[in-house]
């Protein structure tokens, strides 16, 4: 299974090319077709079908022609099933594209074939990079308009190659597209014989995103306690984060450090010899020590941090900006506790990726910022475990989710 | 290829996380149950996700009066095996207390109704959550919804005000009065529902199957003549072999005409269908382009 996200300026032809993904590949089935028929009609277009109907789902944007909220299609080939996260690309809704990216393995950037990369575009490749996506592909767009020139695919591959190098996007794959007429998203492309790689679905059915997981650090979030007191059962139910843990093996309990053994890995079809990410399971120990919610299960001589204090990366989502002093609940793994903004160090400056000084952070704006968690997270780096080195920030007087962080560093 | 995960068990695995965060996050959660296919295995995840221990929330069920009688009847053999309480929430009882008025013409149906049913069995039992089956695959608006969906205390939505959902952090925090419906098949498509139905062995109602029925032709669907639906003047009655492909109320439910009497037939059918479940047989979604996202605006499940 694999998930990705696609971004690209409003204008530059992504639900189109979903659409035509979908539609080349037989995804598309005929009452959609025929409401897509009919919505094209109301649109005045050259009566021609507009794809990107298909992906606009919400009343708002159909009347507006603009996507407003993150849209999840699923389909399938015979190698492999997929979910698309449509991430809207009006600079208003960045929230939603950050929400897309966080659970993607590739992204898929549209860039106009006639435009110069634009800042949308930079902002986009910035959240991939930072997300940890490890493969991102751009597709030039709208190739038909620049008369399917290979001067013009290279002139914005070097543009954007020259802006990536600076991110750490391990997977870079450049595709010269059509999607109005269908060039090089499902079927190769006649009109451009000079492009060797391959289409859009083929890539995308074959990259590699396998070792993309984290097998190494065992790292188990206690999720919920389940009592059977008829049997006198104890469990402590959760998903694997990351690494393998199997029966037998020596734990120890964070934050408290006790240290036990795994009795029994269990699942509803029966005992395992072991669990890895993304397995739901729920364990046993062979010691009565005291384990909730919110603790984590790992190995003595490999752990997380347990951080009093952490530097990460915020990606703002909130009406009211963050501001040093302000309080928020961070919620990590299982674990919800108290957060403090100590300090911003910088914001990036998403066109040029410069640091600049920053004494609040607003919506859409990402930069790095030292919190205080007085109750103590357990974490990873980000870039060593997405699970265990992520966080949401949520503003406990209205509720709202207004941030998204990733670890660079913990302190004890 | 050592560790690989299929992906109907990565589903299965995400869906449980899902289910067990809204017991950690939540004090009164319920699960909805139709008896239809996808709360079948919504009810199975549930089982999963806290064994060995019992369901540690009660089920409940918006009954139209307009159901199936096959459909209840698996209902309450259902729950019963599981041993979970059912709590049933009548639309008739809804009608009679004037919180609503019976729609009237040929396309009355009680369908919208059971919206403040549902709303007002929330208020009464104060139930600050309530999972669904509901997938994003089904419908336009459901593309856009969150796993974690928020309601106000009037139980409407606004899409506009849904939480950003990152990573598998979901945010279920509700004020008195509020709730939030969740739906952990929110990334299982149609297939994978029945395939892992095929999968774990489950039963689901028999009008799932193909057999015989008498039908009749309505707006380009297949409606079985009964109780709550009469075919209109002049329109003919045949009897044919069909199936239901989702199981709403009697009368707005369409039938498909179909052999498939085992789940691998359906699933055969299914993997090569050019229509979708709701586009061949919800007369509901039909009577405007934007039918669902109203009725979820309005607090519809």
């Amino acid at each position: 299974m694999l998930r990705f996200v696609t971004a690209g300026s409003v204008d530059d032809g992504k639900s189109t090319l979903i659409g035509r993904l979908l539609f080349d590949a037989r995804q598309i089935f005929e009452d959609q077709l025929a409401w897509i028929a009919q919505a094209s009609e109301g649109r005045g277009g050259d009566g021609a079908l507009d794809l990107a109907l298909l992906t606009d789902g919400l009343r708002d944007e159909r009347a507006q022609g603009i996507t407003i909220d993150v849209a999840y299609r699923y389909f399938a080939t015979a190698r492999r099933r997929f979910i698309i996260a449509d991430a809207p690309g009006h600079l208003d809704y960045t929230r939603n594209m950050v929400t897309g990216a966080s659970t993607a393995d590739v992204a898929v950037i549209l860039i106009d074939a006639r435009r110069a990369v634009p800042s949308q575009a930079r902002r986009h490749a910035l959240i991939v990079s930072l997300l940890g996506v490890s493969h991102l592909v751009v597709c030039v767009n709208k190739m038909d308009l620049v008369e399917y020139d290979a001067a013009a695919f290279e002139r914005i591959v070097a543009e954007f190659t020259g802006f990536a190098t600076r991110l750490e996007i391990r997977d870079v794959t450049f595709i010269p597209v059509c999607a109005l007429h269908g060039d090089n998203v499902v079927e190769r492309s006649v009109a451009m014989p000079w492009y060797r790689g391959s289409p859009l679905l083929y890539h995308l059915e074959h990259v590699h995103i396998a070792s993309d997981r984290n097998l190494i650090d065992a790292r188990f979030p206690v999720q919920c306690v389940t009592r059977e007191p008829a049997r006198e059962f104890r469990g402590y139910a959760g998903r694997m984060a990351a690494g393998v843990l199997r029966r037998g093996d020596d734990v120890v309990v964070l934050p408290s450090g006790q240290c036990t053994q795994i009795s029994h890995i269990l699942t509803f079809e029966g005992e395992v010899e072991e669990a890895y990410p993304p397995l739901a399971v729920t364990l046993t120990l062979t010691d009565p020590v005291a384990v909730g919610r919110g603790d984590l299960l790992c190995r003595p001589d490999n752990r997380p941090t347990v951080a009093r204090a952490v530097d990460a990366m915020v990606c703002w989502m909130g009406d009211r900006p963050l501001t040093p002093g302000a309080r928020y609940v961070m919620k990590h793994t299982t674990r919800a506790v108290r957060a403090q903004v100590d300090a911003i160090h910088y914001e990036i400056d998403v066109a040029t990726l410069h640091r600049r000084p920053a004494s609040a952070l607003a919506r859409n704006d990402i930069g790095r910022v030292r919190l205080r968690v007085p109750d103590a997270i357990l974490a990873d780096p980000y870039r060593r475990s997405r699970a265990t080195g992520s966080f949401i920030l949520i503003d406990p007087t209205t509720n709202e989710t207004v941030g998204g962080g990733m670890v660079e560093g913990a302190t004890s | 290829m050592a560790y690989e995960v299929p992906h109907l068990r990565a589903l299965e695995a995400e869906a449980i996380h899902v289910v067990r965060e809204i017991h950690a996050q939540l004090d009164r959660p319920v699960l909805l149950f139709s008896g239809g296919k996808d709360s079948v295995v919504l009810l199975r995840l549930a089982e999963k996700a806290f064994w060995p221990a019992a369901l540690p929330f009660p089920v409940l069920h918006v009954d139209t009066g307009h159901n199936f009688p096959e459909v209840l009847e698996f209902r309450d053999r259902r729950i019963g095996e599981i041993g979970a309480r059912l709590i049933v929430a009548s639309v008739e009882a809804t009608i009679a207390a004037g919180r609503v008025e019976e729609e009237r013409g040929p396309r009355a149906s009680r369908n919208r109704l059971q919206t403040t049913t549902l709303l007002d069995a929330i208020a009464e039992h104060r139930f600050d959550a309530a999972l669904g089956g509901a997938r994003r695959d089904e419908e336009r608006s459901r593309a856009k919804e969150r796993v974690f969906s928020f309601r106000d205390e009037f139980g409407q939505w606004e899409p506009r005000r849904q939480r950003p959902e990152l990573w598998d952090l979901y945010n279920g925090r509700v004020r008195p009065g509020e709730h939030v419906r969740v739906f952990p098949l929110s990334n299982w498509t149609e297939l994978d529902v029945w395939e892992y139905i095929a999968c774990e062995g489950l039963t689901v109602p028999s009008i799932y199957f193909a057999h015989p029925r008498e039908v009749f032709m309505h707006d380009g669907m297949l409606f079985a003549v009964g109780p709550v639906v009469q075919p209109p003047e002049g329109q003919p009655v045949f009897m044919t072999s069909v199936r239901y492909r989702t199981v709403g109320d009697m009368s707005c439910t369409g039938a498909v005409r179909s052999t498939a009497s085992s789940i691998d037939a359906v699933i055969r059918e299914i993997a090569a269908t050019r229509v979708t479940e709701r586009g061949e047989t919800r007369a509901d979604d039909r009577y405007c382009q934007d039918g669902m996202e109203t009725r979820k605006r309005e607090g519809y499940f």
